[in-house]
């Protein structure tokens, strides 16, 4: 909530609050759920993310003001850890994992065939903004390789056939 | 009412429990018969997921891998009697894929409805724990001690030693902190015991909390696995109620309570100390040791830190003894371990078995060879940092000592299995790739070197002074496992040095990129 400084008509100025965004609400309001604690930092970017889909750079004042930490460490934080993210991503994040058992059974072609029958590479939102694809790194099915994860729900044995299949789902979901 | 299973586990949820058992309801309604449907955790033979199981008078009757199609034609064919089918596969408990196992941990998972707490205590749950609120804390850590039990998350090192350094220090605020970042690619054991049986964890936890006198205790479940998250989260609340959990346990002195605290895709927080920075609210980054996470851990404070498998193999050693538990295994390696069997695997799944048991007879009498078809060639044993073994190392047994001797390590026991096709020069070059991703930057031998040998690597490839760059990266690989402050730098080379020297062949290819060695000439 940054202070704009406005200037009154007999030229004093005075410090003005903008009104808050709803991400900056939002922010307020996961920070005060988890008692404004510093130890709780996952916990309330999981939340934001859950909401907002990312966690807007605009929030991490507000977050640092209420858990009494500088912007610095909140920043620090938040870009450490590959979960979570600063910018809008697709309506679905689709997981592909990209680790050694999901390789064994040809992870690599699949990300491939991902990256080309939706137009975007790892890590990239398909140009209708419904799907984004990225890597990870185990998803525990490793007997039921290759993997992948569509929001909270797993998918095992996903050969590109069954990848398309999940994906048009996800197309006929929106559409319907 | 005739029971039937249809597993809850997240692995069963891929290839579509929940359409399985929506299926089992509508058709059961359809044709106007009553039946209970109990969604149970893995009975850990992932290969017939969705497994559905039905209660006879002689045992459970297992019918796999279910597809949501076949479920009107099981009906037909009577399989609410138990009665044969394609998909059938008689009792349950005589699969030998199941039967040859010596299910010690895993001895509820995938037989209980793991949120029924009355299930749990009628199949000994918390007998364990009731026995460990009657004793003194020193004599739990020494049934542990005498159990032989050693940490299951890869290291090895003895339960019993760490819980006795944090019993002895003077009583104030400790914690027990749960390492659940199950990130080893080839593991899912954690994961199969947080669904199928989260009590048998909490009830671990509280018996270590006794133990060594802690109030608090936090379980760090890797953000892959929501389904982990909201079976523990669930289960402490019905614990709580029950009063497993929180004021005076049972009406004892001892109190205790769990929380669970999600990490968020970071493969470095399964390092003990960076998880405790990651429970702090921190970035992942680890620590120096000393001090010890014993005597300095969980915000400062003395805190008992385990991996799920650690924890709850602890209420068995404390219902039947440290001694009855030490009877499993061999050498210095006791009990069981949770071996899991993945990647190009037919039958892949997980198998609890004394240690002591071969590769050879996981992969060959368990899993029954590659899913492709072809000779299996490589296998990756522990994890992302456990080396990579060739046919000649198979019939070594899985004991921690064993596997230190041919530079391999047990480790959580995971088992990545590759067929012919793999290209041994890829996946060294991948270990080098995941530290550079994973590594927390700490320290520089993980750091910088993780990026240094993916270049080397990719000369090697490439044909550019092959020999020496593989001299380059057999040094680099010390410098790293001598000088990184944790695992991750320090195990690094295992993979990469194993791939090199177990499959050389594979770095003396020509190069696909001919002009690059042309032009380095």
């Amino acid at each position: 909530m940054a202070k704009k400084a406005v200037k009154q008509t007999n030229g004093s100025r005075v410090d003005q609050f903008p009104a808050p965004t709803p991400a900056e609400v939002a922010a307020l309001a996961s920070c005060a759920r988890h008692g404004n604690k510093p130890d709780e930092l996952l916990e309330i970017f999981h939340d934001l993310q859950h909401q907002l889909g990312y966690v807007p750079d605009a929030t991490l004042p507000v977050i640092a003001k209420a858990l009494n930490r500088s912007r610095a460490e909140i920043y620090g934080v938040l870009t450490f850890y590959h979960e979570f993210k600063r910018h809008p991503v697709g309506k679905h994040v689709v997981k592909i994992c990209r680790a050694e058992a999901c390789q064994s059974m040809g992870t690599d072609a699949l990300c491939q065939h991902a990256e080309k029958s939706l137009g975007t590479s790892l890590g990239g939102t398909t140009a209708d903004g419904m799907v984004t694809i990225e890597q990870v790194f185990c998803l525990g099915n490793c007997a039921l390789s290759p993997a992948i994860m569509v929001g909270e729900k797993l998918y095992g044995k996903v050969d590109p056939k069954r990848f398309d299949e999940i994906i048009g789902g996800l197309e006929k979901e929106a559409a319907e | 009412m005739i029971k039937i299973f249809v597993p809850r586990d997240a692995a069963a949820l891929s290839v579509g429990a929940d359409e399985v058992a929506a299926a089992i309801a509508s058709e059961a309604k359809k044709r106007k018969l009553q039946v209970e449907i109990v969604r149970n955790g893995s009975r850990g033979m992932l290969y017939l997921e969705p497994l559905v199981e039905v209660t006879t008078a002689n045992g459970r009757v297992a019918y796999g891998p279910v597809a949501p199609s076949d479920v009107a034609s099981l009906f037909d064919a009577g399989f609410l009697e138990g009665k044969a089918h394609a998909l059938g596969h008689g009792l349950t408990e005589e699969i030998p894929y199941f039967k040859n196992q010596e299910r010690l941990t895993f001895a509820r998972c995938g037989i209980t409805d793991p949120l029924s707490i009355e299930d749990y205590r009628s199949h000994g749950g918390f007998v364990g724990l009731a026995k460990a609120l009657q004793m003194k804390p020193i004599d739990i850590v020494t049934e542990v001690t005498t159990s032989g039990l050693r940490g299951r998350g890869g290291a090895g090192f003895p339960t019993g030693i760490k819980w006795k350094t944090v019993h002895d220090l003077p009583a104030g605020e400790k914690y027990v902190a749960c390492n659940a970042d199950e990130g080893d690619s080839g593991t899912f054991a954690d994961r199969m015991l947080m669904e199928g049986d989260p009590f048998c964890l909490i009830e671990g936890m509280t018996i270590a909390a006794i133990a060594g006198g802690a109030q608090k205790g936090y379980i760090y479940v890797r953000s892959e696995y929501p389904h982990s998250v909201h079976v523990l989260r669930e289960a402490i609340e019905i614990a709580r109620r029950a009063n497993w959990l929180g004021d005076n346990i049972q009406g004892t002195k001892h109190s205790f309570d769990l929380f669970v605290r999600m990490g968020a895709g970071a493969y470095i927080c399964g390092e003990e100390t960076s998880m405790l920075e990651s429970i702090e609210g921190k970035r992942g980054i680890v620590r120096y040791k000393p001090p010890i996470p014993a005597i300095e851990g969980l915000f400062g404070k003395p805190t008992i830190i385990n991996n799920v498998m650690s924890f709850a193999a602890v209420p068995i050693i404390i219902d039947k003894g440290g001694e009855f538990y030490r009877d499993y295994g061999v050498g210095r390696s006791r009990g069981t371990l949770a071996f899991q069997i993945a990647g190009n695997i037919k039958q892949g799944g997980l198998v609890e078995k004394a240690f002591g048991v071969t590769t050879r007879q996981l992969i060959e009498d368990w899993g029954g060879g590659t899913a492709t078809g072809r000779p299996v060639r490589a296998v990756q044993v522990g994890g992302p940092l456990g080396a990579y073994i060739p046919e000649s190392k198979f019939d070594v047994p899985m004991d921690y000592e064993e596997f230190a001797k041919v530079d391999a390590m047990v480790g959580h026991g995971g088992l990545v299995v590759f067929d012919d096709t793999v290209d041994m020069a890829k996946q060294a070059r991948f270990a080098m790739e995941f530290c550079t991703i994973e590594s927390c930057g700490k320290c520089t031998p993980c750091r910088i070197g993780s990026t240094r040998g993916v270049e080397v690597i990719d000369k090697i490839i490439d044909d550019i002074d092959r020999t020496k760059n593989l001299a380059l990266l057999e040094d680099l690989c010390v410098t790293m496992a001598d000088g990184s402050l944790c695992a991750m730098g320090g195990l690094t080379p295992f993979p990469v040095m194993s791939a090199v020297r177990g499959f050389p062949e594979d770095f003396h290819k020509p190069s696909p990129n001919k002009f690059l060695a042309d032009a380095a000439e």
